[in-house]
């Protein structure tokens, strides 16, 4: 889908009534120094509905045990339930199979599980792997980790003032030498999303994988694992109204059989004698110990709860409540948007002339209004615009106009108490 | 509002914007980086140590209003002061904002400037920006004196 046919796509959505699913987040209604809580923080980790809390309840009060282990009702029960989850996320990505879903912590572990078992094996000392110039830190250090222990050559695609991609850049980097291709598909300290689709063709007509770094994508945009032809794709389910602690590693199911193991220990195994182990078959060889198996059954329901509103009707909300954001900003005298690429998703990073963000930070939390202030864990694109830090409103499918309207009333007060 | 007031004072807003002894002095014996990896919050403080004595005291850097605020009143107060009496106002200024209780201002120093950053104690995030200028002041008076760095 280009950017032109995502915007016609979500122009035709129905309005979503907000209030109701307001209604959903039981935080949503607490006050924060006596204010009413105004969460724009969204991008570092969602708030979670009521019903992603009563799974995550119903599973210890009723579902509970190890899984795959008891012969005993419970632990059928607890393995269906997970194995469950991870049906829902094949359907959400729109995988082929089931077991090219891998339940990690994260999309941190995701990242570092490819680059420690795809990467140890196949990139050797001189082959090379490309990022851009916006990755969070957890797509910078595992291939910088790895850098160490194979000599390969790290390339990093340049982005534009606007934080946007730049595919020529990108084109003249692709060589036969490269192994690896891992880019974010949001960007959470810009907004931007990134033309995963010729990422994905260019890299593959050198012969190179792709890794989609989904954690901000995921929330704001449907994905289809088949049609994108991405090798991997990686995301946290608490950026999705899910619990922390649980993420997903999607791989194409003959690359993951390919690769070795990650961690060693129960669950990963066939058979294990002192001399030799069999390995399990995927996803359980990727999948050592005992997982959180409330933490999947939590990402199920939040997969559920996004379906049931559609992630198209969510992304068409969360553009309408951008764009008048980014409208409004625009009173605020000396606001600088750091991030203005034409395709975005529910991220307003931004700085003012001569007050630091951690102090609008403090003086928006004084009423009531979370944002996230700091480097977002992307400082080189804080180096590429060249500023210590940001201020960055991210938005959920909860947030209103009227939120961004408190937003703005605050930011007149930080300009009130700074002049 | 009244509470931010409380925060960002006047004295606190103008150090922040107009800070003391901000520049990078011609010699200096004594040089501690800090940085707050939390904010960004980098500051680079210059001292010049003789006989015991804060004979000359200047930073740079960037960072919130608190802490640039703070180390602008720090250079203010430990110039011309002995390493003992710059110990003792540190441990003063990180009693009031992080002790349970006021801690009593020893006599003889002029300890009520610094009293306009006791608000931060009602922040604990920002605690670490104000406190940031004095644990750098203390690693450069702890550290081994360096040649003498000089503007280019
Ligand atoms: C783009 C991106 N990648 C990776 C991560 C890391 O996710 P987690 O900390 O959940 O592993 C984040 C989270 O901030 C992110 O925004």
């Amino acid at each position: 889908m280009t950017g032109a046919q995502r915007t016609d796509r979500l122009h035709n959505q129905p309005p979503l009534d907000v209030n109701r699913i307001r209604q959903d987040f039981p935080i949503l209604s607490r006050l924060v120094h006596g204010k009413k809580l105004v969460f724009l923080d969204s991008g570092a980790s969602a708030q979670k509905p009521r019903a992603v809390i009563d799974a995550i309840k119903n599973c210890y009060e009723n579902e509970y045990a190890n899984i795959h282990r008891g012969v005993y009702y419970l632990s059928q029960v607890a393995t269906e339930a997970f194995e469950e989850a991870r049906r829902k996320v094949q359907r959400f990505l729109n995988a082929a199979e089931s077991r090219e879903i891998i339940f990690v912590r994260g999309g941190t572990e995701a990242i570092n599980l490819v680059a420690q078992t795809y990467g140890r094996k196949n990139i050797k000392a001189g082959d090379e792997v490309i990022i851009s110039a916006m990755e969070h830190h957890a797509n910078i250090v595992p291939w910088q980790m790895l850098r160490e222990q194979t000599g390969l050559v790290l390339k990093v695609v340049p982005i534009n003032d606007d934080g946007e991609f730049l595919l020529q850049e990108y084109e003249k980097l692709l060589s036969p030498r490269t192994k690896l291709v891992a880019v974010t598909h949001v960007s959470n300290a810009l907004g931007t999303i990134t033309p995963v689709r010729e990422i994905i063709r260019l890299a593959h007509a050198k012969g190179a994988l792709v890794l989609l770094d989904g954690c901000q994508a995921v929330p704001h945009t449907p994905i289809d694992v088949q049609e994108l032809d991405c090798d991997f794709y990686a995301f946290s389910a608490h950026k999705l109204y899910g619990p922390s602690g649980i993420g997903v590693l999607y791989g194409k199911a003959q690359i993951l059989e390919a690769m070795p193991p990650y961690q060693g220990g129960g669950d990963m195994i066939v058979s294990v004698t002192f001399e030799h182990t069999e390995y399990n078959g995927i996803p359980h060889k990727f999948e050592a110990g005992t997982p959180h198996i409330s933490g999947a059954v939590g990402l199920g329901a939040a997969i559920d709860y996004v379906t049931a509103i559609g992630l198209d009707r969510i992304a068409a909300h969360e553009d309408r409540v951008l764009h008048y954001a980014t409208e409004r900003v625009k009173e605020i005298k000396g606001l600088r948007l750091i991030g203005t690429a034409k395709e975005k998703a529910g991220i307003l990073s931004f700085t003012l002339p001569n007050v630091h963000p951690h102090d609008i930070g403090t003086i928006l939390d004084k009423q009531g209004i979370a944002v996230r202030v700091g480097h977002h864990c992307a400082q080189p694109v804080m180096d590429r615009f060249d500023v210590p830090a940001t201020a960055r409103a991210s938005l959920a499918v909860y947030n209103t106009n009227e939120e961004i309207d408190a937003l703005i009333a605050g930011l007149h007060k930080v300009r009130e108490i700074f002049g | 509002m009244d509470d931010l007031r409380e925060l960002y004072q006047e004295v606190i807003l103008d150090h922040s914007k107009r800070p003391r002894n901000f520049r990078r002095p011609a010699t200096s014996n004594r040089l501690a980086k800090g940085h707050n990896p939390l904010c960004g919050d980098r500051l680079t403080l210059y001292l010049q140590v003789e006989d015991g004595r804060v004979a000359d005291v200047a930073f740079e850097g960037s960072g919130c209003a608190i802490s640039v605020a703070s180390a602008s009143l720090m250079t203010e107060m430990v110039k011309g002061k002995t390493i003992g009496e710059a110990e003792t106002m540190f441990h003063y200024f990180h009693d009031l904002l992080t002790g349970k209780s006021e801690p009593s201002a020893p006599p003889g120093l002029e300890f009520e400037k610094l009293s306009v950053l006791a608000g931060v104690r009602d922040y604990p995030v920002r605690v670490k920006c104000a406190t940031l200028p004095w644990h750098t002041l203390t690693a450069a008076l702890d550290g081994k004196p360096r040649d003498e760095i000089r503007t280019e």
